[in-house]
């Protein structure tokens, strides 16, 4: 114990004053400073700097005190080489912009050919004007990729697709065509992985056989409808290739060929793309694929339906038109005399001055119809269950407006007319441009001036649709038997008519025993 | 988007495939300055665009020294004439839902929206046919209020609340790093807070009442109705809403500079739960 000593005989003043100062000098639990140090520390710093207007940045000069005094004056890590995603990014496309090695010599012979690059930064200046497009760092970027793809593979044209949003990352798209029998070689590569397929299918068909020997569960009865045949390369939906890539300057990745049943399914539902190719898509009904057909379907749906060119631009081959029947046409070539049409013309509501130029997807999602019917009549007649069935009615051929129509022959959406066409200037509108905006599916554009026309997509890849989207139904459940006499359930018999039966049999076994007892009898004579 | 740097700040959004082309930019500038002078806001955004059939919507707004309250919304078709929007009351918007499909771009047009209705009881009742009209303007001040309301967001700490309940920009500020920006808990709705209330004394205890006094993006639903993305390696964020598409965020990690823009056809997109 020991004695309060002096100090007994201070004044409550000072006792008070003792007491607050302990108070502020109470250490914190979790930083470990106290308010007294620190409020010397803050009231020095605005003693040595003195700011304007002092009160109302007080909350900050303290908290920029307190930040001080953690952040230590040596760190070790910012001598680290910051190795961000920024700069990992930058690394990659540094190569877009370094020339390669042996390059300076080649030019000369590129002027002989006509090279398949387009001059992509002219259309980005036309689309500009229009308030459409991408950053313009952004297409130098994309241009120097496409040069890329250019480069490493033979190639006969090349266009900026466009720009397709994913909720992680996005795709930059390449539409392209190879050059006459180039491209075979690359389909060939493709060919055998799908007869690995089928082989891994058959595979597990034995497998399941054999398993049925010991269980024999019944097999269904049902039929799959035939698969529809995809178009071939150049032909229909799958007439140009494309390549995707995540970031200019990253590889180029080739899309798979569409088929029709990815098409008719990607009809029915609507997802948002992720960014990453081999993402599964999962969706009622169930999708055959994954991302990489979803996008490549939505692609060829996209295609089919927005790109437009002005009327004259391209004409049909007069060579083939002649051998060709009129609804198969489906080559045109640049008409050379294409003199361009008036901007006046082209913005006119008619819309009469622009045409597709990408052949219509019929419900069946080929471009060309395809009669499901005519493949089967060889089986017809090995199987007899088949013939017992009824014939299917010849399906009415499903046909879709010629190559080359001009929009005023478009559906409307409800009430909303299908495209705005527009003047990208009201100021200056003997120098402006027409642009024609799709409604059906919003971020698709076109841009025409003089000869120069293009398209461009910039969206989430999504038709536009006035009413909500509502999944489909689930199918009716499938009937376990045909219903039939021999398995419909009879009515419980009525106690009157129990007791009949009981009386008739009775009767029955009465007369029965009297027949055997005179049998019986007889037997004993004998 | 601040008005003032407009024309350097919309090449964030661009890799969006939002840009203006050189004419709209060039009227703007102009046409805002004068917006700001002539009705005395201390601060103009550009708010975007909507996107009619026939003709487009340029949106601005203007603030004075309270940022979320009395904001004034302008809308104009040449981006140099400005007409001031009414404010939206909760009946215009209740009522503009059930307008349909796109906006023409005529702000005089009339939708029409009609409803059966069944009248009286039992066996008196007798069905009679509703129409209502609702004009575009109103319907345009009305999803310009649902937009700001469901999706207009800033990044934590971006605004402070002073203690006389004024908001205001936040001078010390300095920007979210690169990995907070990665996390939706660090953006908040620019809106009077709806979800805080409800919380526990005991979450909201840790809460600075000068920063925390708005809504997090964390606990929107459906989870997934933002789309965050990195451009230019981790260089620029963008933050894309998918239930307003067009709704564009971007923010420059570790500086001042953040804003958004919508650019779209002023539908909401209610088909989402389907497409996440």
């Amino acid at each position: 114990m020991s004695s309060p000593g002096p100090e007994i005989n201070i004044n409550p003043k000072e006792q008070d004053f003792t007491n607050a100062k302990s108070y502020l000098l109470t250490t914190s639990l979790e930083t470990g400073i106290n308010l007294y140090d620190h409020l010397s520390k803050v009231l020095t710093k605005i003693l040595d700097e003195r700011p304007n207007n002092v009160v109302d940045v007080f909350e900050d000069i303290s908290k920029d005190t307190k930040r001080s005094k953690f952040t230590s004056q040596v760190d070790t890590v910012q001598d680290k080489i910051d190795q961000s995603t920024e700069v990992a990014l930058a690394q990659i496309q540094k190569k877009l912009f370094s020339k390669g090695e042996g390059e300076e010599a080649e030019p000369e012979q590129d002027e002989d050919v006509e090279t398949p690059l387009p001059n992509l930064m002219e259309l980005c200046f036309f689309f500009e004007q229009a308030g459409i497009g991408l950053n313009r760092e952004e297409i130098i970027r994309v241009w120097l990729a496409l040069k890329n793809l250019v480069d490493t593979h033979p190639l006969q044209h090349v266009r900026f697709w466009g720009k397709i949003f994913g909720t992680d990352q996005n795709y930059y798209i390449a539409e392209v065509e190879y050059r006459d029998n180039e491209e075979e070689e690359a389909e060939e590569d493709e060919e055998p992985e799908e007869h690995q397929e089928e082989e891994t299918e058959k595979e597990a068909d034995e497998g399941e056989e054999e398993e049925q020997e010991e269980d024999d569960t019944p097999k269904p009865d049902f039929k799959p409808p035939p698969t529809i045949p995809k178009e071939g390369p150049k032909q229909g939906a799958n007439k140009k290739t494309y390549f995707v890539c995540n970031d200019p300057g990253k590889p180029w990745v080739k899309l798979p060929t569409v088929t029709p049943s990815q098409i008719q399914l990607a009809r029915q539902f609507k997802k948002f793309l992720t960014g990453r190719l081999d993402a599964p898509v999962v969706s009622y009904p169930p999708f055959p694929g994954n991302e990489a057909n979803y996008l490549r379907a939505q692609i060829a749906r996209i295609s089919a339906g927005t790109h437009i060119s002005p009327l004259g631009f391209y004409q049909f081959d007069e060579e083939e038109e002649e051998e060709e029947d009129a609804e198969a046409r489906d080559n045109f070539v640049e008409n050379l005399d294409f003199e361009g049409i008036p901007i006046r013309d082209l913005v006119e509501p008619s819309l009469a001055n622009w045409v597709h130029h990408v052949q219509h997807i019929l419900p069946q999602g080929r471009c060309v119809w395809w009669n499901p019917v005519q493949k089967n009549e060889d089986d017809y007649e090995d199987e007899d269950e088949e013939e017992e069935r009824e014939e299917p009615d010849e399906p009415e051929p499903e046909q879709g407006p010629p190559l080359l129509t001009p929009l005023s022959e478009d559906a409307e959406i409800g009430n909303i007319a299908p495209w705005t066409p527009k003047l990208s200037s009201s100021l200056v509108p003997q120098y402006a441009i027409a642009l024609m905006h799709s409604n059906l599916w919003p971020g698709a554009h076109a841009f025409a001036s003089g000869k120069k026309f293009e398209n461009v997509y910039i969206g989430y890849g999504h038709k536009y649709n006035q009413e909500n989207y509502s999944p489909p139904a689930v199918p009716a459940v499938q009937e376990e038997f045909p219903s039939g006499p021999e398995i419909t359930e009879a009515e419980d018999p009525t106690p009157e008519e129990e007791a009949a039966l009981r009386a008739a049999k009775q009767e029955a076994a009465e007369a029965q025993e009297e027949v055997e007892e005179a049998e019986e009898d007889e037997d004993e004579d004998d | 988007m601040e008005s003032e740097s407009l024309h350097l700040n919309i090449d964030y959004v661009g890799s969006s495939g939002i840009i203006l082309s050189p004419e709209q930019k060039a009227a703007l500038q102009t046409s805002l300055v004068i917006l700001q002078s002539e009705n005395k806001f201390s601060k103009v955004y550009f708010w975007g665009k909507i996107l009619g059939i026939k003709d487009d919507y340029f949106i601005a707004q203007g603030v004075g020294k309270d940022e979320l309250e009395g904001r004034k919304t302008f809308y104009s078709k040449d981006c140099i004439h400005w007409g001031l929007l009414p404010p939206a009351t909760r009946q215009m918007r209740d009522t503009s839902k059930l307008a349909k499909g796109r906006f023409t771009g005529d702000p005089s047009f009339e939708f029409e929206h009609s409803e059966t209705k069944k009248v009286g009881e039992g066996e008196e009742a007798a069905e009679e046919e509703e129409t209502i009209n609702i004009k575009e303007e109103d319907r345009l001040a009305s999803v310009i209020a649902d937009i700001d309301e469901d999706v207009r967001i800033v990044p934590r700490a971006a605004f402070i609340k002073t203690p006389s309940a004024h908001v205001i920009q936040n001078r010390s500020f300095e920007g979210l790093t690169v990995s907070e920006s990665a996390k939706l808990c660090n953006y908040m709705h620019f809106r009077h807070p709806k979800l805080l209330l409800e919380k526990s004394l005991l979450q909201r205890a840790n809460l600075d009442k000068a920063i925390d006094f708005l809504d997090s993006l964390e606990e929107d639903i459906p989870k997934g109705s933002w789309s965050l993305q990195f451009e230019r390696g981790s260089g620029l964020l963008t933050l894309r809403s998918l239930l307003w598409q067009g709704y564009v965020f971007y923010h420059i990690p570790g500086t001042r500079k953040f804003g958004s823009v919508y650019v779209g056809t002023g539908e909401k997109n209610l088909d989402l739960p389907f497409m996440l």
